[in-house]
């Protein structure tokens, strides 16, 4: 069946893509393991090999704690709502409706502008006397420091990327609600089921793969954040805002501390592989299957 | 009738709603950049329509700020990312479509082990390798260019979209090619690569997108603000003009312009519903 062709040429093919990936991803992601049991700190050509010693500055450093914990916690503010929000807004554009698109094309322009903007436009509606507290007094509450107060600041920070994900997972959404078979609503319509009842029942059920990829690539980019932090509080207030990205990024090219940085890397890392096995064995095997 | 009617109204204003609150931050953005210095931008109630519309803010702000070089700067960075991915991607992906040799699991297994890994966790040894190479700024434009192209010249997405758009090609054209005497490389450049176009437009849009709105990488990489990239020189904005909020709106507006363009135009690869998100870093 297959044309004759030498040996070497599949590897002659797929050399220009290989050397790139091992030169920027492979190299790169075994130097991190190695620079995470080594010291730094006296001399960054001499460094000193210390096992397992920044593992545990890094357990014993209470920042590093703080840091975890706002990381996960911003992930838990962030994926239910990603993977709820955006299939109630795809089930709507579903619907064949004369000009229904063009909120599609509306609803996804923030994903296309750069992060760095929105996160500019929305430190802007957070002002102390922006419009949002503008809002908020109208209704009745006190003004509150969006981004200045540590009880608030690390959901001012989710609620961007939240704004930001949203078109992207509708259209991941949308994908999946056109494969879901029409007869099983008629079905349902059949049975006297109302529309919030027949998403429930029918949608939900047919695209819960789709769900849950969701929910893992929108917890892996949760756990990835870091323009949204850098743009508008750089960690704080008193570090209510400092992410395990920003984190690292202080470390490394701020405080030069190769060390931490690379263990910090490392937990990153493992955390990301354990969301990813997750993902690619239960969700994604029938994409990646040879 | 009527009740359907009704129906669809309902589906109508909430979507208005979702699409408001999407461009609620830009249109606020837009208002701000057009008030003069003659009206307060922090007055309550807040007051979207400027009494006296005024462009001064965009005009100093252009003056101001090299939006043209920043313009260049990330054409050129996400062009050339662009063109490599689609090379690299396509080339790589053929053999494992198409062809059986020692090791193809191997390879394709380890090609996607990389989505597993995050830049920002290897962002470190890559930023040591690429001052090894002097892909920096301080030895030259070139070499800053190349510094921030380079690290993206690749990424197992696209490889893997490749493939999947390669096995869908009917394999009977290949082999007629063959027959009449067609090169391997051939075939993949006259063949396959015309067949897949579509797939290769959703790559190049996707990776454009991507590569246009980086922000991580240039930030730690640039030293030159004459190569600073549109989001390095857009947040740069906010320590130029502390606390001037028409301009560090203005200029994000002004900054925003050419990729709302390009997506407009583009819309079709991105919003069509078959990418199922396909490329994402």
């Amino acid at each position: 069946m297959n044309y004759f062709y030498k040996k070497y040429i599949p590897y002659l093919f797929i050399l220009p893509a290989m050397v790139f990936l091992t030169v920027f991803f492979f190299i790169p992601f075994f130097q991190t393991i190695i620079l995470s049991f080594n010291d730094y700190s006296n001399d960054i050509y001499n460094p000193v090999f210390t096992g397992f010693d920044n593992y545990v500055k890094l357990i014993k450093s209470s920042e590093f704690y703080t840091t975890l914990i706002n990381t996960f916690l911003f992930l838990l503010m962030v994926v239910p709502f990603l993977a709820v929000f955006p299939l109630i807004v795809a089930i709507f554009i579903n619907r064949k409706i004369k000009g229904i698109s063009v909120y599609k094309v509306l609803i996804y322009i923030p994903v296309v502008v750069s992060i760095v903007v929105v996160a500019i436009a929305f430190k802007w509606i957070y002002a102390s006397q922006g419009i949002l507290n503008y809002i908020v007094q109208k209704i009745g509450f006190m003004p509150v420091g969006w981004l200045t107060d540590t009880k608030f600041a690390l959901f001012s920070v989710a609620l961007v990327t939240i704004y930001k994900g949203i078109g992207y997972y509708m259209m991941i959404y949308l994908s999946a609600l056109i494969g879901v078979p029409q007869d099983l609503y008629e079905a349902a319509e059949v049975d006297g089921a109302n529309e919030f009842y027949k998403h429930l029942t029918v949608t939900v059920p047919q695209i819960l793969p789709t769900i849950a990829l969701v929910v893992t690539i929108s917890s892996i980019s949760a756990l990835k954040v870091f323009a949204e932090i850098y743009v508008m509080t750089k960690g704080g207030p008193l570090n209510s805002t400092k992410t395990i990205v920003y984190y690292i990024y202080e470390r490394a090219f701020e405080n030069l501390d190769l060390s931490m940085a690379s263990a910090a890397s490392v937990v990153l890392l493992i955390v990301i592989l354990i969301f990813s096995v997750i993902n690619i064995t239960f969700f994604e095997n029938k994409r990646y299957k040879l | 009738m009527i009740k359907k009617l009704f129906k669809n109204t309902g589906t109508h204003l909430f979507l208005i709603a979702v699409s408001f609150l999407s461009l609620f931050p830009f249109i606020w953005l837009i208002s701000t950049a057009l008030k003069g210095t003659d009206e307060n931008i922090f007055e309550y109630p807040p007051v979207f329509i400027p009494k006296h519309i005024t462009f001064v803010n965009f005009i100093e702000t252009w003056k101001k700020i090299p939006f043209l070089i920043y313009f260049f700067n990330s054409f050129l960075v996400a062009s050339f990312t662009v063109i490599l991915n689609l090379i690299l991607s396509s080339l790589a992906a053929y053999p494992l479509a198409r062809m059986e040799f020692k090791g193809k699991n191997f390879i394709f297994c380890l090609i996607l082990s990389t989505i597993m890994i995050p830049f920002q966790a290897i962002m470190l040894p890559v930023y040591l390798i690429v001052l090894k190479l002097h892909l920096v700024d301080s030895y030259g434009y070139t070499t800053g260019y190349l510094g921030l192209i380079l690290p993206f010249a690749v990424n197992a997405f696209g490889i893997f979209l490749m493939r999947q758009a390669f096995l869908s090609v009917p394999k009977e054209m290949e082999e007629a090619a063959f027959i009449d005497g067609c090169s391997i490389f051939n075939i993949w450049l006259k063949i396959l690569l015309p067949m897949t176009s579509p797939t290769l437009a959703v790559l190049a849009v996707f990776t454009f997108i991507g590569s246009w709105g980086e922000f991580l990488w240039p930030s730690i990489l640039l030293t030159n603000k004459a190569l600073y990239t549109l989001p390095v020189g857009v947040n740069d904005l906010q320590g130029m003009f502390s606390a001037n909020w028409r301009y560090i709106a203005a200029g994000s507006i002004i900054s925003i312009i050419p990729i709302i363009v390009f997506f407009l135009f583009m819309q079709k690869y991105i919003v069509s519903g078959q990418n199922e998100g396909a490329v994402k870093g």
